[in-house]
């Protein structure tokens, strides 16, 4: 297991090429970019040192048991971060393609709503909280029956 | 004696990152009600507690819940990881 909660910058072909699958078939890795849209020039990422890190913790050992993963790894940052860089990354590696799919979505959904982290956009004239959405606190139901109380 | 942490745009209305809190709430919910009195700043953080999130001990938890033993108590909004 593999989590690492920090500001500092990362290369995701790096960490693609560095992943140690051990013997998996397939590897799946999604990477979160700071969006520049809407003139935004840099994300603040704002989180709770501590229960970050046991939280994503927990949910990478039920991610791990349920789709039967050889290996995992998430990534996420804090503090400014400038459109266009990645912000976080989660990498799983899984004997066939649709577990490894599946507990990367699931890893996704649960780290948009259960893992905390708050995002604040930073533009030319002004700073503002994102709101959570809808959508992705609906998008954990798919997974409801499995979900640490966490 | 409990510290209280408050992030995102809670910390930012209460204007603090965390006290500590010297308290008899036997809930969170009761905790909160005491915490609102402190300044014009604390009553507009939870003036909409269906945007306020809760963890006890760096678990997410419940308004209702107990604060018997507890040494932390965190306040802040819907999470926007990922």
């Amino acid at each position: 297991m593999d989590v690492r909660v920090s500001h500092e910058a990362f290369d995701p072909g790096a960490e693609l090429s560095g992943f140690e699958a051990g013997g998996a078939g397939a590897v799946v890795s999604f990477t979160g970019v700071a969006r520049g849209d809407g003139g935004t020039e840099a994300l603040e990422i704002e989180h709770y040192p501590g229960m970050t890190e046991q939280a994503i913790a927990a949910m990478v050992g039920t991610a791990r048991e349920r789709f039967g993963l050889t290996a995992v790894r998430v990534i996420h940052r804090h503090g400014r971060i400038a459109a266009g860089e990645p912000i976080m990354m989660v990498l799983a590696a899984a004997r066939h393609r649709r577990a490894a799919f599946e507990a990367a979505e699931f890893l996704m959904d649960w780290l948009k709503s259960r893992a905390p982290f708050w995002k604040k956009e930073h533009r030319p004239d002004a700073a503002s909280w994102v709101a959570a959405r809808d959508e992705d606190e609906a998008a954990l139901d798919r997974w409801a029956e499995e979900l640490p109380s966490n | 004696m409990i510290e209280v942490l408050y992030f995102a745009w809670l910390r930012e209305r209460a204007g603090t990152p965390r006290e500590s809190v010297e308290t008899q709430a036997p809930t969170v919910a009761a905790l909160v009600e005491e915490l609102r009195g402190r300044s014009e700043g604390h009553a507009l953080a939870f003036s909409d507690l269906r945007a306020v999130r809760v963890a006890v001990d760096q678990k997410l938890a419940p308004l209702e819940a107990p604060l018997a033993g507890v040494r932390e108590v965190a306040f802040f909004p819907p999470m926007t990881g990922g």
